[in-house]
């Protein structure tokens, strides 16, 4: 009897015979549907995955035990089995008070935590009454220009027992500071609140581009709130590493997990060379992905990069500390995929795309209104958006079971490559001298750049289908939904309240704090005791810009 | 008709920092034989008028994501008139109600194009209406 080859293993011989004896004769009558099958990242998926696929994947080294190194299935023991995903609606439209609105009804409704959305202006570090803020005042979000509307936003809402997430990145140090304050005001002590601070800034340089201050002292300010947090707010994040709008950008699910997770890293590095404890400060960083329409490629991502996370830890920086190697992520569904045409069809899109992140292991959950392709969410879309996370939660069964698709052959060799993909991506960063210098050169835009144009082409093209758009669109649309329409009137109402303000502060307190605000940045001091001094003498969010807008300068995109 | 390339200002009016759309229509429109101009991002409607005059655009195309349109569109088309650019056509890509699409193209906007818009529609709309120069 012939002996088999050496490298021929018995599932490689049997899957020759499955193709030979099998798979071929069914070609030869049908062929299949078309050449190449692709994710929406236009990645090649193979026909079939088997125990070949996953060979060079080690059990107790690649995937292990929930809760333990390298977390691939998760960084609670118990899963969802023990705590369900926070359901944190983002939301923030219009004036203080009706956003407030929204959040206690969003309370009502069982929602576990806030998440507040700015305006322009206010990501930008612009007053109300600012000529740049002309049309732009409660459109994408709450506006907020000093003190004053920060406490109507959360009258009755107690910071102390509810967690708050803030979207806010440019001007993110002043945000923190009023929501401090606020605390303050209520009585919650600050080694007691809990919440989140996007606090990003290398994504917006990449991605969302709302920038204020050049590069460098924009991570100064990062730094000085990891410093500040780990001294008196301890139980805060200070800082949510976003991969969510590098994808909305055009990035493949690849691109956007490596690129959020060389931020990270850059910011661990930033934050251990500005002498800071690594095993203090890491533990409070959290990440913020995108969940986008392909699956499983998703999935395999949000497993790669807990996985990622906890080696370069461990390796490029020598922790050994659990809380430090251990990824915490938010998701948010894709707005991208949102589409006006038959926007009820957004519903099912976003409760896919929802089931991935659960699937994937997400720490909270954003669901998007079906409404957001035209505008912003209605109560009703809100509602729904909410509810489908509670259906997944309460009557699917995916959270009795810990990473219920650990062990697929197509999952576990997709995780494989994802962190390939990322890794690669390291080492053409870490050749560049990082991700500051990556950004100077344009390397990250331009990557994602070239995604989004090989994307609309393939959607031009047909390849990748989207429903009622480039397949079954429909020339006469049933009903439109109704939309929410922010008019001009919360500008006046706006800049009333800041007039107000600016007339009962003690002006030469303001002028004080700002002078000193001015002084510790040109100093290189921490900025945060100082900024907190600004705002609680009232100083408006556009003069503490543009008093740090003095001494650091403003950046200026380079052309690519 | 002359050889002359139909030129096309990309402008980013307003504080919204989204540009996946302009830059995937700049290259688009590129690819197409067109000459682009991409103003980046912040730029007020005099600033784009002056650089659609400086550049002798045939056309701008206007990209606003933030609900901020009903306010920057039609100051753009008023300056550009202004300036005499009569026939300098002003088109809009973005996220705009549906309602607010006969009062925009009342002001002198050219077109609207919506989400899910295809890039060949938008070339083939700037060859059928840029007016020919002599």
């Amino acid at each position: 009897m012939p002996e088999t080859k050496e490298s021929s293993s018995p599932v490689e011989v049997e899957k020759e015979r499955w193709e030979k004896e099998t798979l071929d004769p069914t070609l030869a009558k049908r062929p299949e549907r078309k050449k190449s099958f692709q994710t929406v990242s236009l990645k090649e998926v193979d026909r079939l995955y088997t125990p070949l696929d996953v060979e060079h994947i080690d059990f107790s080294r690649d995937i292990s035990f929930p809760g333990e190194f390298p977390y691939t299935r998760g960084i609670h023991p118990t899963g969802y089995r023990g705590k369900l995903w926070t359901m944190r609606q983002f939301a923030g439209f219009s004036t203080p008070e009706e956003t407030n609105a929204r959040f206690k009804y969003l309370l009502e409704q069982g929602q576990t935590g806030l998440s507040v959305a700015y305006d322009l202006p206010t990501l930008m570090g612009y007053d109300a009454d600012s000529p740049l803020s002309e049309g732009e005042v409660g459109k994408c979000g709450v506006a907020i220009s000093s003190l004053a509307d920060m406490e109507v936003l959360f009258d009755g809402i107690p910071l102390e027992q509810v967690t708050v997430s803030q979207t806010i990145n440019a001007p993110a140090s002043v945000l923190l500071a009023m929501y401090l304050v606020v605390a303050e005001k209520q009585g919650a002590g600050w080694s007691r609140i809990s919440g989140t601070l996007q606090n990003d800034i290398l994504k917006e340089y990449i991605a969302q581009k709302e920038w204020i201050y050049p590069i460098k002292p924009a991570m100064k300010l990062v730094v000085d709130t990891f410093e500040f947090c780990t001294e008196h707010v301890p139980r805060y994040n200070p800082i949510s590493v976003s991969g969510y709008h590098i994808r909305e950008a055009g990035a493949t699910a690849a691109q956007e997990l490596a690129f959020t997770l060389r931020d990270g890293i850059e910011y661990v590095a930033w934050g251990v060379d500005a002498g800071l404890d690594l095993d203090r400060f890491v533990p409070r960083i959290s990440f913020f992905f995108n969940a986008h329409n392909d699956f499983f490629e998703e999935i395999a991502k949000y497993r790669a990069a807990r996985r990622i996370w906890a080696r370069e830890m461990k390796e490029r920086f020598g922790s050994s500390n659990e809380r430090t190697l251990q990824l915490r992520f938010h998701t948010q569904t894709a707005g991208v995929s949102l589409t006006v045409q038959q926007p009820l069809n957004n519903i099912v899109r976003v409760a896919i795309q929802a089931l991935a992140g659960v699937l994937g292991g997400t720490q909270s959950l954003h669901t998007d209104a079906y409404d957001e392709a035209l505008a912003l969410p209605t109560d009703r879309a809100a509602l729904i958006a909410l509810r489908t996370q509670q259906i997944i939660a309460e009557e699917t069964g995916v959270v009795n079971t810990i990473d219920p698709l650990g062990g697929s052959y197509y999952l576990e060799a997709l995780t494989q490559k994802m962190e390939d993909e990322a890794l690669d991506y390291f080492r053409k960063i870490d050749a560049m001298g990082g991700m500051v210098a990556a950004i100077e050169r344009g390397f990250p835009q331009r990557e994602i750049q070239d995604s989004a144009y090989q994307y609309q082409k393939a959607v031009e093209r047909g390849e990748q289908v989207i429903v009622g758009v480039n397949k079954y669109a429909m020339t006469d649309e049933p009903s439109e939904v109704p939309i929410l329409v922010i008019d001009e009137s919360v500008r006046t109402h706006q800049v009333e309240r800041l007039e107000a303000t600016r007339s009962k502060r003690d002006a030469a307190a303001v002028a004080k704090a700002l002078d000193n605000l001015r002084l510790a940045a040109q100093r290189h001091e921490n900025t945060m005791p100082a900024t907190i001094e600004a705002v609680r003498a009232y100083a408006t969010l556009g003069e503490i810009c543009s008093a740090l807008r003095d001494v650091y300068g403003i950046y200026e995109e380079p052309a690519f | 008709m002359s050889n002359r390339k139909i030129r096309v200002l990309v402008a980013k009016p307003g504080l919204d920092g989204h540009d996946r759309g302009a830059k995937v229509i700049a290259r688009a429109l590129r690819d197409a034989g067109m000459e682009v101009i991409y103003t980046g991002l912040r730029q007020t409607p005099e600033m784009i008028a002056a650089a659609a005059l400086q550049e002798d655009v045939d056309a701008v195309g206007v990209s606003i994501l933030s609900g901020a349109h009903n306010t920057l569109c039609p100051r753009i088309v008023q300056l550009l008139r202004e300036q005499g650019m009569n026939d300098c056509l002003v088109l809009v890509g973005g996220i705009v109600p549906q309602e607010d699409l006969p009062k925009l193209k009342q002001q002198g906007v050219a077109e609207v194009f919506l989400p899910g818009t295809n890039t060949e529609d938008i070339v083939k709309f700037l060859r059928e209406n840029v007016k020919p120069r002599e």
